[in-house]
């Protein structure tokens, strides 16, 4: 565990407490597809998984055309589109969040759709509903500076990536340009669960190379977590995790299981919605796998 | 030497005004560094060039003659129609010129596999032929739809060894096929090159394809000037991704030429069926660059709608959106009827079958000759041939039984 005297260059006030330097276990943050598998779910899901562990929200603005993703979250995405998501309705959720909590909240999507809401007013209004910060995977750090300015402007982080082939000089750059805490990708590839002894000793590679150029935000890894035991084992030397696609794949399958969601063949959904009446025991089912990837038991 | 140059676009970081940059995932900005640095000496290196020239003219089939379509001009009566024929090409349409050009690049890179999408199936020929050529793993993305439509140009990538993955996420069609080229190259970034099949994608891709293709210009202007001692008119091109376009147009940016680039309006412009991205889109992301691109108000990419498989493409390359917005070039559109009539027109006229994407560009011919003078002089892309096409010429022509001079039916019927 790293111990950080403060990261003054974080301006988001929850982030920081979350990163606090007396911390001993690692910080746990979930992504899930706002609006999936319903519109309706998204609150009960972010405020159960607050409940069971989750440090921090990362919620996915779905975009029709997901290219740093892989099945599980394509699936998500164009289910929650069709479920009619929109940027105004992501914000609305946030708000509604905040009436209940105060987890951190980062926003995680791809350019397009918030450049046609307009940039500006995107971080205006993401700011009034209680947004934190934003991870934008297709906007390197070099690209369009005026959005990570705009975002510090408005107390919120512009967290940025670093992957396993960056150099240790863009590292460096990246960590300067970062706030927040700085998103360790892993694997090269696109999102989603992965298998092998092989992942796990790259990764540890990408660690040292990770704790010698990172030092001024904290560090999250991410990309192919799917278990308690991942977590805790790539975790050890970093502030934490993040769990995307098989937490996402986790809310598909209970929630299928349940009858409450749609069927799907290769990450495509099925035409027409049907819905069939759900017990409700899928969340309670997920909530356990939640607590499971924190606590271990 | 030539006149000063005043065109000089991209910006170092490979924007075009506005348009353009690297709007990429992180895994891909450390090969697209080395990238830029391996164009740059690339294109300094006399070697090279050498032997890029070299297989254009021996393999590729350079450079491609400039024909002067004598019956067209008739029918129209005004200006002369001259045709740059990469129809010619070795594959039958220009992409061969970027694809030869890239995988020399990417030989020197070290890279062992070459991934591609397709849409018409051309760029995937052109690439699975370099392959074959040169003795690389070959792995081509393609749309489902797009593989019914041009299921010739499916078999022709198989014979040429090279392993064709359909794709059936979103439309189907060059969109889908292209993310899903882009996230095995994220995965595979290590061992593998990407050929991107148009003017698109993110820095330096847009620039690089330009080099590849600038030939058809180059050689344009030689050859007009040789056989009619001056400079054209009007230049003439269909615009999918924009490659075939770039290519004759950029060698003329800084002359007094006309220029007019040619989109697919589909079923017509506010159809809603539509691949006329210029016309009808607003500027946004896409596939690693900003440029103009068809989108919903919540700024999720529209499905674009061509009976031409090479132009059912929502965005297109940055530099047109420079090119349209700065004036230099005029954007116009024509519906899917009005391209077939030209595939009729152009097949019975001057005994060239252009490829549906080609035909665009002389389907608006219809609008453009009656706005010019005899003494005037007009070049057309013929960017690719039709035998590709004939499935969906034939149905076409077949549903239709009023559409204008169907070709000469050869069925036998016992
Ligand atoms: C013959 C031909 N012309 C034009 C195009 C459109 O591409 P671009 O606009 O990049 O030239 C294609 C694409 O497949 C093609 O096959």
């Amino acid at each position: 565990m790293n111990i950080h005297s403060e990261h003054s260059r974080t301006r988001s006030a929850r982030l920081s407490a979350c990163f606090r330097p007396d911390r001993s276990d690692p910080v746990m943050s979930l992504f899930l597809t706002a609006g999936f598998p319903t519109l309706e779910d998204s609150l009960d899901l972010i405020l159960g998984f607050e409940q069971n562990g989750a440090d921090i929200i990362e919620l996915g603005m779905p975009f029709s055309d997901p290219l740093a993703d892989g099945p599980t979250i394509q699936f998500a995405s164009q289910t929650a589109i069709r479920n009619g998501v929109t940027i105004s309705w992501i914000l609305d959720l946030v708000r509604e969040v905040r009436k209940h909590s105060s987890i951190p909240i980062v926003l995680m999507g791809y350019l397009n759709p918030l450049l046609r809401y307009g940039a500006d007013r995107m971080i205006r209004d993401a700011a009034d509903a209680g947004v934190d910060g934003f991870i934008l995977p297709d906007l390197p750090v070099g690209e369009m500076p005026s959005i990570r300015e705009s975002i510090r402007e408005h107390g919120m982080d512009l967290i940025q990536l670093v992957a396993p082939n960056t150099s240790a000089e863009r590292m460096r750059e990246i960590d300067r340009q970062s706030s927040g805490f700085v998103y360790c990708v892993s694997v090269t590839g696109v999102t989603g669960a992965r298998e092998g002894e092989e992942v796990s000793k790259s990764v540890d590679r990408f660690i040292d190379r990770v704790i010698e150029n990172v030092a001024l935000n904290p560090k999250m890894i991410g990309f192919g977590i799917k278990n308690h035991e991942n977590a805790m084992q790539v975790s050890k030397r970093v502030d934490g995790f993040i769990v995307g696609s098989a937490l996402v794949e986790q809310i598909r399958a209970t929630a299928m299981a349940d009858g409450h969601a749609n069927h799907a063949e290769n990450g495509q959904p099925v035409a027409d919605s049907v819905e069939t009446k759900s017990s409700g025991d899928w969340k309670e089912e997920l909530f356990r796998f939640v607590r499971h990837l924190k606590f271990g038991d | 030497m030539t006149a000063v140059q005043t065109y000089n676009q991209p910006t170092a970081n490979g924007y075009f005004g506005q348009f353009g940059g690297r709007f990429v995932p992180e895994t891909l900005i450390p090969v697209l560094d080395e990238l830029i640095g391996e164009l740059e000496r690339a294109q300094q290196d006399e070697q090279f060039l050498a032997e890029y020239h070299r297989l254009l003219t021996d393999y590729v089939g350079r450079p491609t003659k400039l024909t002067l379509a004598e019956r067209l001009t008739e029918h129209y009566g005004r200006a002369k129609i001259y045709l740059k024929r990469e129809d010619l090409c070795h594959t039958g349409a220009h992409k061969i010129n970027n694809a030869v050009g890239q995988i020399l690049l990417a030989r020197r890179m070290g890279k062992t596999r070459i991934i591609a999408e397709t849409g018409a199936g051309q760029h995937g020929v052109a690439t699975a032929t370099v392959c074959a050529r040169f003795g690389m793993e070959c792995v081509i993305y393609m749309g489902e739809e797009d593989m019914e439509r041009q299921r010739l140009n499916v078999d022709r990538m198989r014979l040429l060894g090279a392993e064709v993955r359909g794709v059936s996420s979103g439309s189907k069609t060059l969109k889908d096929a292209t993310n899903e080229a882009i996230r095995d190259w994220v995965t595979n970034v290590e061992n593998t090159f990407y050929i991107i099949g148009s003017v698109v994608g993110p820095h330096p891709y847009p620039m690089m394809t330009r080099f590849f293709h600038r030939v058809i210009g180059d050689e344009t202007k030689r050859q007009i000037l040789e056989r009619e001692g001056r400079l054209p008119d009007v230049l003439l091109a269909c615009v999918g991704g924009g490659s075939n376009a770039i290519g004759l147009f950029y060698p003329f940016l800084d002359d007094p030429v006309r220029i007019i680039g040619v989109e697919a309006a589909g079923f017509g412009v506010d159809s809603g069926k539509t691949a006329a991205t210029m016309t009808k889109g607003s500027p946004g992301v896409l596939h690693g660059s900003l440029s103009y691109l068809l989108q919903d108000d919540g700024g999720q990419v529209e499905l674009a709608h061509s009976i031409s498989a090479g132009l059912d493409y929502p965005g297109v390359g940055p530099e047109h959106s420079y090119l349209h917005d700065s004036g230099r070039v005029e954007y116009r559109a024509v519906t899917d009827d009005e391209a077939m009539t030209a595939v009729s027109l152009v097949s019975s006229m001057e005994g060239i079958i252009p490829a549906i994407e080609t035909a665009h560009a002389f389907a608006f011919l219809e609008t453009l000759m009656p706005q010019t003078d005899p003494d005037e002089l007009v070049v057309i892309n013929c960017s690719g041939r039709g035998d590709k096409d004939m499935q969906t010429i034939s149905e076409y022509f077949r549903d239709r039984v009023d559409a204008v001079a169907p070709p000469a039916q050869t069925t036998n019927k016992a």
